[in-house]
């Protein structure tokens, strides 16, 4: 019988033939990522462990992203060991505050993943990298010391569930929306511990930036990895980025699939994730008038160059509602530079947005934006629990960067199907690469 | 291994977020790790929990973030094992590298109620209300994941199957 994309790369990576859902393996690890909090979170396991040199197969990265620029002694004190670390270690690898930028697109843009690859990373939205074909899931600081000290790790072959989605996005409509109607389809576990393989015309229609935007959620249904298979858009993307020779894996026609899902988006309107969690998902139109203190526009899953472009496209030559804050950071150095080059900085902060440095900062509940009480905001990020951004009485809603920077316009949220989509004369979901 | 505990109940989805707060993620010392356990989620708990209590929950337990210390600060608060009818896989595997016992267990939310005794046979999958007498039967642990809490974690596990040249042994687990 036939392997899944997921099961040919970790027989490979385990040294076998076959493998089955179920069995248990431990797997050649290729890229270990770590970043500011995985890093100090490491040191006590891999002192227990006792190993001190790192496998020469293994490439290690180490971006700091979290808690920069530290805004507390404490989140100093792991910059701190942070760094030490990757000197001691001689990481080449190693990005930190100015140089890199949020992992899960700094990892991507400077190479650091291809196709049919396993990438571990102390970060739970490591299934981004699954856009490019690679397996990419998240742990915490025990197996990232094993894989650190090991080269390999004990995992579980999931099953693997293929979802289909076929149709043309509309232009008030991006992967975000895809992302959420996933949601809304199988709640915070429908995928719990599978691999989700997301194929068909939209898919292959959609940028790798888009692409990354969904296998980055696909984490919130509870998946292990979200793959889409290799393409040319894929190998174009990596061209000039990586070196290293790769090989591409794709699901043979006998594969056995756990499940199989088929969505049409042609007629997707805009989504919403309303508090307090990410699948409680509802049409925008249909929540009724919802003001807001603040539009979020950050994160690992919509900070790229495609979702900034989205949003300046809304926002130039107008101004932010007088009582919302609009917070902006481009998710890495590169992307910002780009966003500079292209006006995208300036139309934000004419529209009296704030830019803030490339930082996961308020996402993750630690600075540039946390909510006060009783506020409300609109965000393009990834989570929307109770107390992830701040205050554990505030209230987040999840949705794509174009509802984020309409709304942010309105004081109140809003779908962007009026506004006007395209800036700087380009096509908002042209990506630069 | 026989675990025998008194029962804390929570629901579905509870997340890394409540069960140990994002503004703590810079602290891996373990005594003040334990002190925050669950913190956004029951205050009550990190009052009143004692050593060998259970913690019974519904499904998806421990979604969201891959923070290992929302496993770590249950561990270190005391609790013996975790019983829930699902939990998150960056949960899941946290809790049994750092040595902390989790089993998948069907209906245990009709099994028992906060503050029933229970008594758990981790290697038999078999879980016994002490009150009631009801029972519940589940698939063990896969072996490979018996050995690694035999040892109390990943980390003592690896370590003895290291050879002294800082390599692990034998190559396969012979786990199906």
């Amino acid at each position: 019988m036939g392997m899944t994309l997921t099961e040919k790369v970790m027989a490979r990576n385990s040294g076998r033939e076959s493998v089955s859902p179920g069995e248990i393996v431990e797997a050649a690890v290729n890229v270990a990522m770590l970043h500011d909090v995985g890093t100090p979170g490491v040191q006590e396991p891999l002192k227990a462990l006792g190993v001190s040199t790192i496998p020469s197969a293994l490439e290690v990265v180490i971006i700091q992203d979290h808690f920069v620029p530290a805004p507390t002694v404490k989140a100093a004190e792991n910059i701190k060991l942070t760094q030490e670390y990757g000197e001691r270690m001689g990481i080449e690898n190693y990005y930190g505050v100015g140089r890199g930028g949020i992992c899960h697109q700094v990892m991507p843009e400077k190479g650091h993943v291809r196709p049919g690859e396993i990438i571990i990373g102390t970060d739970s939205h490591t299934t981004t990298y699954g856009a490019f074909g690679a397996l990419g899931t998240g742990v915490g600081v025990t197996d990232m010391a094993i894989v650190l000290g090991l080269g390999k790790l004990w995992l579980r072959v999931p099953g693997t569930v293929r979802v289909e989605i076929t149709g043309v996005l509309g232009p008030a409509v991006s992967a975000k929306d895809v992302a959420l109607m996933l949601l809304k389809e199988f709640g915070e576990d429908g995928l719990l511990y599978d691999s989700v393989e997301l194929v068909g015309p939209a898919i292959d229609s959609l940028s790798m930036d888009s692409r990354m935007c969904l296998c980055d959620m696909a984490v919130e249904m509870g998946a292990k990895f979200a793959v889409v298979p290799p393409d040319e858009k894929t190998r174009r993307y990596l061209q000039g980025r990586t070196r290293k020779p790769f090989s591409e894996f794709h699901s043979d026609p006998d594969a056995r699939f756990e499940r199989s899902f088929q969505f049409d988006v042609s007629n997707l309107k805009p989504l919403v994730a309303i508090p307090h969690s990410p699948s409680n998902v509802e049409e925008l139109d249909r929540i009724g008038s919802v003001s807001i203190d603040q539009a979020f526009l950050v994160s690992c899953t919509n900070g790229r160059l495609e979702d900034l472009r989205i949003a300046a496209g809304i926002l130039k030559g107008k101004k932010v509602h007088p009582r919302v804050r609009l917070i902006v950071a481009p998710a890495s150095r590169d992307v910002y530079l780009q966003a500079l080059d292209e006006g995208l900085i300036r139309t934000f902060v004419e529209a009296e947005g704030t830019v803030t440095p490339p930082t996961c900062g308020a996402c993750v509940g630690g600075h540039l934006g946390l909510l006060a009480s009783g506020e409300v905001c609109i965000s393009s990020s990834n989570r929307n629990f109770r107390g992830r951004m701040g205050s554990k009485d505030a209230a987040v809603y999840l949705a794509s960067p174009a509802t984020v920077a309409a709304s942010a316009l309105a004081g109140k949220i809003v779908p962007a199907c009026r506004a006007k989509r395209r800036g700087a004369g380009r096509d908002p979901r042209e990506v630069l690469s | 291994m026989i675990l025998k505990g008194r029962v804390w109940r929570y629901g579905d989805n509870v997340d890394t977020d409540v069960l140990y707060p994002s503004k703590y993620l810079v602290t891996f010392d373990l005594s003040e790790v334990g002190k925050h356990a669950l913190e956004g989620l029951d205050p009550e708990f990190s009052r009143e929990v004692k050593a060998g209590d259970i913690i019974v929950a519904g499904r998806n337990f421990g979604c969201g973030s891959a923070r290992e210390q929302a496993a770590t600060a249950i561990k270190a608060a005391g609790v013996s094992v975790m019983l829930a009818e699902s939990f998150s896989r960056t949960f899941y595997r946290n809790a049994i590298n750092v040595g902390l016992p989790v089993l998948v267990v069907p209906g245990i939310g009709k099994l028992c109620a906060k503050g029933d005794l229970l008594e758990v046979r981790l290697e038999e999958g078999r879980i016994r209300n002490l009150g009631s007498g009801s029972e519940l039967q589940v698939a063990p642990l896969p072996d490979f994941v018996l050995q690694i809490l035999a040892k109390g974690g990943a980390i003592p596990y690896y370590r003895e199957r290291m050879a002294p040249h800082g390599r692990v042994q034998d190559k396969t687990t012979g786990v199906r």
